[in-house]
């Protein structure tokens, strides 16, 4: 019977508290044992040992890289006055309804639990439009670091997860051509350059240059979006794979494929831009010719912004969403393939984005028209290249807690000294750890404090005491210094700022 | 001849209403037109052309604007100041669960819990917390030991009351310290923390009330609770931050059929609060010292009491034998962080600086659910 079941579950919960560990173990396991037995769904599972496929905890060296990336990442957006907001993880399954194509199916929907029918957000660019819409922004320049969730296959060991962040940078409003686009080329530089990740290339083509060449190589329009797909998939496959997609899959005539094949191996920079603005074929199309002249100011505006020489129009750029309309890009880190075993290249695309003026108008019934231009930082990526960088190098660099100062003591009974200090240090300010014991082990403590990268310790003793101080261990150098209470704190950070110092050096 | 495919079609009827609108023609037959190409559009079932007039965030959510965002930076960066000052280290979970993780270890509470829909993979939930997540975390990697701080969102299918600040997702800020230490010391700590936290924030005046579950066990069955109504019995005893005590005597007496000279007993017990001197008291209290459970959550309280002294944080905490917190898994001290301001103070349409902001406690239990050696 289910209640005696429960009550029998109470007693046995009752025993745990009061015996023994000894005893508590086996308690415990009577406990889960009749737990299991009540079939009320309260006692599934205890065993459960995973996270859900595809996603993963960050344990604290990956926090500690992961912290180190998005300072990096935020200071460059603050540098460019954008400010920040954030949304809710999921939005109403509608707002996300007819946005993403043909990668709709790779939402996550919330069960139907008789409220409203709500769906895992797959990007922060539509919740940025939704946000955009609802509260009648005009203008906005704005950043949003946060998780997106994409029921894809995932591919760990490649850095593609179910769940990971993404790092958007978007301005909205109507602006002048093509300044703002600069602005984000030039932020994605920025980005690049600090994160120090080796040789990258920041390729840019335009949507409408796209479908004035598919136009210009006879490509039917209804084929547009299809053909365009394929290019897309030039960054991973080779011409001869994408041509034969394009011919038996998707039904083009072979000459218009080849025409098409003579374009997307183009790329470079002012010459190229030259070029197609004498090809009459391109030409004859009013929306390339408009596309070309984006091209034109953006390169000019890309060169006054000193990033130029990392910026590559190319031909076969393609992006998978619908909803460009405007200038694309994409940044890829072209390091050296072949690195050390185990390290992950620093090779393949680390950012993405381009215009769309027309997302916002989807969610305004109005149809208010606020043309946005934005990027999207990949650092799953950056992630595993700066983790996998940092393990090769033996985890140097890479502290996990900041303590700065360790109490410890090596004599009995000084647990009330121990803790009196740490008070008189986290008053101060410095960050401070003593260990959970009543009486440690001198060498437990110096050992944790060599291990953790502590630089002090503050040994507590009972001839100190009655001198009225404490000795400061420098735990590289093993030095030990007396000190009296009244100067403990400014010594202590005398030294410290000397450390800090010489770790800059 | 194929009949013309509904793209096209919808291609025509666009044209129809562009030239009426172009020709200037009377409102009802546009009207009309356009209602044919909407028609149309529905037909189309490529997804592309529904739900564009969406413009609100589900049910107990929100947006953060850039100025609650420039407040929320700074509250993270004092928190987590104070967190890295004790030496903790940071880990971040998955906003979801496999759903047999969740399952059992919430009570009642369970069926607040946000599923994830079943589309032929694993089943999910949002998570509730961030303490089970945590505990799955120490079980999965064999930690025996570690500090950390845990700051994320989680998810409630809560009635939401947004004015109150209560929504189905907001923050918590987890400080954790996992291992077998010497007793009381790493539960002092984190008294020692909520005091930093609190004071830097300057939210005004707070108390940290601290109780323990086997005082409280103790103290109900020294004062005639049965065993099998001691959880419920407690249940009723958290309420009393809320309603007064004679609406809480009434609940245990008749809806949770306890005795009312119990109930008395208990009456005369959770009015109590203190420091060292109801300590004093309570250790010297007969009918209470005869039950094992309350020795031993007496003795704990007093480890507690004198190092949140040495720590400096003695003046703010209250030993309050009215505070029960909600859940199971807690087996020795608990805490209950209050601002303690005017609620009459404050300009008005401003938040009053009063009501529960922080709340813990020792749970011994947790990891060994994950962990078939215990």
């Amino acid at each position: 019977m289910a209640t005696s079941s429960s009550q029998e579950q109470d007693v046995q919960g009752e025993v745990l508290k009061k015996g023994k560990p000894r005893e508590q173990k086996e308690d415990a396991e009577k406990l889960l044992e009749s737990k299991k037995q009540a079939d009320d769904g309260q006692s599934g599972g205890q065993f459960v040992l995973k996270c859900a496929k595809g996603t993963r905890d960050y344990d604290p060296f990956q926090m500690a890289i992961r912290e180190g990336v998005f300072s990096v990442i935020i200071s460059c957006f603050k540098r460019h006055g954008a400010v920040s907001i954030s949304t809710p993880v999921f939005e109403l399954k509608e707002t996300l309804l007819g946005k993403y194509g043909e990668d709709q199916k790779l939402i996550y929907d919330l069960a139907d639990q008789g409220g409203e029918l709500l769906s895992l957000r797959y990007d922060l660019t539509v919740p940025f439009a939704r946000y955009v819409a609802m509260n009648k922004i005009k203008t906005i320049k704005r950043y949003h670091i946060d998780r997106v969730y994409r029921r894809d296959q995932p591919r760990m060991t490649l850095g593609r997860y179910r769940e990971f962040y993404q790092c958007d940078f978007d301005i909205a409003g109507e602006y002048d051509p093509m300044i703002p686009d600069a602005e984000c080329v030039r932020i994605v530089y920025e980005i690049l350059s600090q994160l120090d990740l080796g040789s990258f290339i920041i390729k840019v083509n335009h949507r409408n240059v796209l479908d004035g060449m598919f136009e210009a190589c006879g490509v039917p329009p209804e084929k547009f979006r299809s053909i365009c797909s394929s290019v897309d998939k030039l960054d991973k496959t080779e011409w001869e794979e994408v041509k034969k997609e394009m011919v038996e899959g998707k039904g083009l005539e072979e000459a218009v494929a080849d025409k098409i094949g003579e374009y997307v191996k183009l790329s470079g920079h002012f010459e190229l831009l030259e070029k197609l603005m004498s090809d009459m074929g391109l030409t004859a199309v009013a929306s390339a010719r408009a596309g070309l002249e984006d091209m034109k100011l953006l390169l000019h505006y890309c060169e006054l912004f000193g990033v130029l020489d990392k910026v590559s129009f190319d031909l076969s750029l393609a992006r998978g969403l619908d909803y460009y309309t405007g200038v694309i890009y994409e940044a890829i880190l072209t390091g050296d393939a072949t690195m050390k075993d185990g390290e992950v290249p620093a090779v393949g695309s680390v950012a993405g984005g381009g215009r769309y003026d027309g997302l916002v108008g989807m969610f305004d019934p109005k149809g208010q028209h606020v043309p946005c231009v934005g990027v999207s930082i990949g650092i799953e990526r950056v992630f595993s290249i700066l983790e996998s960088r940092a393990k090769e190098a033996g985890g140097k660099g890479i502290r996990t807690v900041e303590t700065q100062v360790m109490v410890a003591s090596g004599q009995k009974n000084l647990l009330e000294q121990r803790m009196k200090v740490c008070t008189l240090l986290w008053n101060a300010g410095i960050k401070t750890e003593m260990l959970y014991k009543r009486n440690p082990k001198l060498l437990n403590q110096f050992q944790y404090s060599e291990r953790e990268g502590v630089p002090l310790l503050v040994i507590v003793g009972e001839e100190e005491t009655v001198k009225g101080g404490v000795k400061i261990r420098d735990t590289h150098t093993r030095e030990e210094d007396f000190v009296e209470m009244a100067a403990l704190v400014p010594e202590l950070n005398k030294r410290l700022a000397e450390c800090q110092h010489s770790e800059r050096v | 001849m194929a009949t013309p495919s509904i793209q096209e079609q919808i291609k025509a009827q666009g044209e129809v209403v562009r030239q009426l609108k172009k020709d200037k023609a009377p409102d009802e037959k546009i009207k009309e037109e356009v209602a044919k190409l909407l028609e149309l559009k529905k037909l189309v079932d490529d997804g592309k052309s529904s739900g564009q007039f969406v413009l609100k965030c589900p049910k107990g959510t929100r947006d953060y604007d850039p100025f609650q965002m420039a407040i929320r930076e700074k509250v993270f960066s004092v928190i987590t100041s104070c967190f890295k000052r004790h030496g903790a280290v940071a880990i971040s979970t998955p906003a979801f669960e496999l759903k047999e993780t969740l399952l059992g270890k919430y009570g009642e509470d369970q069926k607040l819990i946000y599923d994830l829909a079943d589309q032929g993979g694993e089943l999910l939930s949002l998570r509730y917390d961030l303490t089970v997540p945590f505990a799955r975390h120490v079980a999965m990697n064999n930690i025996k030991t570690m500090k950390r701080y845990h700051i994320d969102r989680v998810y409630r299918r809560d009635q939401p009351r947004m004015t109150l600040g209560r929504y189905r997702e907001f923050y918590q800020c987890d400080f954790d310290i996992a291992g077998e230490y010497d007793p009381m010391i790493p539960d002092a700590e984190c008294v020692r923390i909520v005091f930093e936290i609190l004071s830097q924030l300057d939210l005004g005046s707070f108390v940290i009330k601290v109780n323990h579950r086997k005082l409280l066990d103790g103290m109900f069955e020294a004062c005639g609770v049965p065993p099998e109504k001691f959880r419920s019995i407690c249940s009723a005893v958290d309420k009393l931050d809320k309603a007064e005590w004679e609406e809480v005597k009434k609940e245990m007496v008749e809806e949770k059929g306890l005795e009312e000279v119990a109930a008395g007993r208990i009456g005369e017990y959770v009015k109590l609060n203190g420091r060292l001197e109801l300590l004093e008291r309570l250790t010297s209290d007969e009918r209470l010292t005869a039950v094992p459970s309350s020795v031993a959550g007496l003795e704990d309280m007093k480890l507690l009491l004198q190092y949140c002294k040495l720590f400096g944080v003695l003046d703010k905490v209250s030993f309050d034998l009215s505070l029960a917190r909600g859940l199971d898994y807690y087996t020795g001290v608990i805490y209950e962080a209050v601002l303690t301001g005017d609620p009459s103070k404050g300009k008005e349409g401003g938040v009053p600086a009063v009501g529960s902001v922080a709340g813990g406690g020792r749970y011994d239990g947790l990891v060994g659910m994950f962990n078939s050696q215990g």
